[in-house]
């Protein structure tokens, strides 16, 4: 008997009968994806919410009653990590790759439905856990992002008793969560693609959140493992990351403990974690700045080469997160050499997005603006990197403003950039309205030239010598009268920054309401979830047959075909040339 | 009927090196000819394999970082047989014990896929019946330890990371060992109930058996790190 591909086997689907199976307990991949995007992106306001009362407190020191260090300190931490963890890493592959994985494969749903379902609660949950953190006695934990211990534990610290305990205990259920779905997203992209979608035809947006669920499958391990033991350390007084120590004047019980073992784990989950966020946002940009040049993404292969060997680099270059820690200086060249060496590949796919748009047809619609967008703000955040990963250059600018502004450049605001031209890409297949134009350009042009107006003025504080994580600078000779202005300055744009992102949120519920009917296909693009026979898809996907696929998906602008696009499940016509069926093939 | 351009070409499929690798493991649909949930758990297996070694990590870590002296284990995991100390008996009869069910597993494993389900199931019970002493030696151990004073957070013969990595860490894998001894017995049941007759596939049996083996696995580097140590 021949061998029957599972995915062509005949399956039974969770078909949906009553609304609660439908919308609530759904396991529909459409569905949940929606479901994961409305939460991460409802928990990033509050997040975006505590970074400007932070802001309030340095532009204005003293003006707030209500900013005190105990809360300052609360903020600091849990915007942090909401931002990247419960909206970055949520969004991008419980929510987009949700979405975009078996609708861009051709497959009718994620392959264990069920799990991904379970997956989307286990992850509300783990936010409920997390903001449940603000409302206990002491509060939420401020021992900032990176919850370094052994101040994190230690009586002082905000929220030192129940905040960092009911934090550790969130993230172990976000990593249960991630790695249910994960495990189905990396399954389903090996496993379950339609005929003819080799992975050498993926869309590169299918391969960035691949690559990226892989990393997560084996970064978040390092932070589950250093959450349960500062869990025990805080709760039942083991020392793993406890040294011998003076508390508040008292030596506490602790003895022994490395508290360099927790930096150590954190950031081997820690350095992956950028690349989590940011690998799909490579993937998915490609896929906008190729579809609206009109042009095929330049270089595929290598793309998809760079994507996994940034992946396979990022495992290797944690510790230049801490060279300031103590480490022995043969480390520091290790990490440094392998981290600057992250900037060959990241600096070919900045190439191939640019030569993509070379004499492309460029049209300025909305997902184009944003990833344009990201290119600038990527690029700028990519090339202070190269500072602070050169051990000699980064000791000086460890915890200053430096850090503050490279990082949100690169890792902060570019994926999110990323994250809203995609949403704005996909809008129309989502929800079957287009959203509204000058709304979105409104949104567009405020956020761009909003994150200049905040970070690239960072960056000179922090060559001023401005740490980081401050409440309050008092009087210092290094810090000039003028930096208060700057600051002052950074707080305002931030609050119109912050501003525009209501723009975004008036235009989804504007469009969703009276927005423009969508074509199934506005952009005229090549992939498959384009081609579905219903827009928004229903339940299954495809109707009564699976799509084939024949072709990349970048044909843009054939030479002597009547459209600019052929799209992934059209056959190949007779006499056309063999380079196109790209695939395996040699280009 | 593969259609062209669907598919690598043969040429490509039969290319030397990588370009090889490359077109075979690309090709259409599947990546691996094997089922989706064995797919998913060799997965789950690879990252479980990053949380183990997290831990041992962890371990090794501690163990250096302490400034008191760490017990030796050949003293500590000592039973008394006839007022003679004996190291290290207990754990080699669990080591013993785990790795038996692991061939008792395969064999279960080879009766699935004979579709002898009588026996397949008898023999996943005996697997999980191993599973369930192992557990329940760790139980004895553990309470052995307590009565002698080690705690997670204090240790009478010396770094108290003693207790705290080894309960830690035999409890994580005694964790592991006791959700494979329910996973194994309610694949069992549905064995012998006949849920994989009317399909004939019993695949279900080799992915537990692959939880199994990889559970014994990671005990053998539990028993090398901290008992051998």
């Amino acid at each position: 008997m021949a061998y029957v591909a599972i995915a062509d086997r005949d399956h039974h689907l969770h078909d949906p009968d009553t609304f609660i199976t439908k919308y609530i307990w759904s396991q529909d991949h459409k569905v949940i994806a929606i479901q994961y995007g409305v939460v991460a992106i409802g928990v990033g306001l509050v997040a975006l919410a505590l970074s400007l009362l932070m802001r309030l407190q340095i532009g204005f020191p003293d003006v707030f009653p209500f900013m005190t260090p105990y809360n300052y300190y609360q903020f600091v931490t849990t915007h942090g990590m909401i931002m990247v963890i419960y909206l970055l890493t949520a969004l991008f592959l419980g929510g987009f790759g949700n979405y975009l994985i078996p609708l861009m494969c051709g497959a009718r749903d994620m392959v264990f439905p069920y799990m991904n379902m379970l997956s989307f609660w286990v992850y509300l949950l783990s936010v409920i856990v997390l903001i449940a953190s603000f409302f206990v006695p002491g509060g939420a934990t401020g021992a900032g992002w990176t919850l370094y211990p052994p101040q994190a534990v230690l009586e002082g610290t905000p929220g030192s008793d129940w905040g960092i305990v009911l934090m550790l205990v969130s993230l172990a259920i976000f990593i249960v969560a991630f790695t249910m779905g994960g495990l189905n997203y990396v399954t389903t992209v090996l496993q379950a693609r339609c005929r003819g979608m080799t992975l050498m035809r993926m869309p590169l947006s299918v391969w960035g959140i691949f690559v990226a669920t892989i990393l997560g499958l084996l970064a978040f391990p390092a932070l589950f493992v250093a959450a349960i033991m500062m869990v025990l350390d805080r709760l039942i007084g083991t020392s793993f990351f406890m040294p011998a120590l003076l508390s508040l004047g008292e030596t506490t019980a602790t003895t022994g403990g490395s508290p360099i073992l927790f930096q150590h784990l954190f950031w081997f989950f820690g350095h992956p974690e950028v690349y989590i966020v940011a690998l799909p946002a490579f993937g998915i940009v490609s896929d906008l700045l190729s579809t609206h040049a009109r042009k095929n993404i330049f270089g595929y292969r290598m793309m998809i080469w760079a994507i996994v060997a940034i992946g396979a680099l990022s495992f290797v270059v944690w510790a230049h997160h801490m060279y300031v820690s103590g480490m022995n200086p043969y480390f520091g060249f290790f990490f440094a050499t392998t981290t600057l060496i992250i900037a060959v590949p990241t600096a070919i796919k900045v190439y191939n997005w640019v030569l993509t748009l070379w004499r492309g047809d460029i049209h300025f619609t909305l997902p184009m603006l944003w990833a344009t967008g990201f290119i600038f703000t990527f690029i700028h955040g990519g090339l202070t990197g190269l500072f602070l990963g050169n051990v000699t250059v980064d000791l000086p600018l460890s915890d200053t403003y430096f850090v503050i502004g490279h990082f949100h450049m690169v890792m902060g605001v570019s994926p999110v950039m990323v994250l809203f031209g995609a949403i704005y890409h996909w809008f129309p297949k989502i929800t079957g309205r287009m959203a509204n134009d000058v709304l979105g350009k409104i949104h567009f042009w405020m956020t761009f030239l909003g994150t200049y107006a905040i970070y690239l003025p960072m960056h000179y504080l922090g060559i001023l010598g401005m740490p980081r994580r401050y409440y309050d600078y008092g009087q210092t000779d290094f810090i000039p009268e003028s930096a208060l202005g700057v600051n002052q300055g950074i707080t305002i744009a931030a609050i119109v920054v912050a501003t525009a992102q209501l723009i975004f949120l008036v235009n989804v519920a504007y469009s969703l309401w009276k927005g423009k009917r969508a074509d199934p296909n506005p952009w005229r693009a090549t992939t498959l979830e384009w081609q579905t026979p219903d827009t928004p898809p229903k339940h299954g996907n495809w109707g009564p047959k699976l799509p084939e696929v024949h072709r990349w998906a970048y044909d843009y602008s054939v030479p002597g075909d009547e459209e600019d696009f052929i799209p992934q499940n059209h056959p190949i016509k007779p006499g056309e040339e063999s380079l196109r069926n790209a695939g395996v093939s040699r280009e | 009927m593969a259609q062209e351009g669907l598919n690598p070409t043969a040429d490509e499929l039969t290319a030397d090196g990588w370009q090889g690798i490359v077109a075979d493991w690309s090709t259409d649909k599947q990546a691996f000819y094997v089922p989706w949930g064995k797919a998913m758990m060799w997965i789950f297996l690879l990252s479980d394999t990053f949380i183990f070694t997290s831990f041992l990590t962890g371990y090794m870590n501690v163990r250096m970082s302490t400034a008191v002296e760490w017990p030796n284990p050949s003293e500590v995991f000592a039973l008394s047989f006839f007022g003679q100390p004996i190291p290290l008996i207990l754990i080699a009869i669990m080591t013993f014990v785990l790795i038996t069910s692991s061939g008792t597993m395969a064999l279960a494993v080879n009766y699935g896929y004979r579709r002898d389900r009588y026996r397949a199931a008898a023999l996943m019970f005996v697997t999980a019946a191993f599973g369930a002493i192992f557990v329940g030696m760790q139980a004895f151990e553990w309470t052995k330890l307590i009565e002698e004073g080690v705690r997670p957070w204090a240790n009478p013969m010396g770094a108290s990371q003693f207790g705290a990595t080894f309960f830690m860490i035999t409890g994580f894998h005694g964790l592991h060992v006791s959700a494979g001894v329910v996973y194994l017995a309610v694949v069992a049941l549905k064995v012998l109930r006949g849920d994989y007759e009317r399909s004939g596939n019993y695949e279900i049996v080799e992915i537990t058996g692959l939880y199994w083996h990889f559970v014994d696995l990671v005990w053998v580097f539990i028993f090398a790190f901290f008992y051998l140590w």
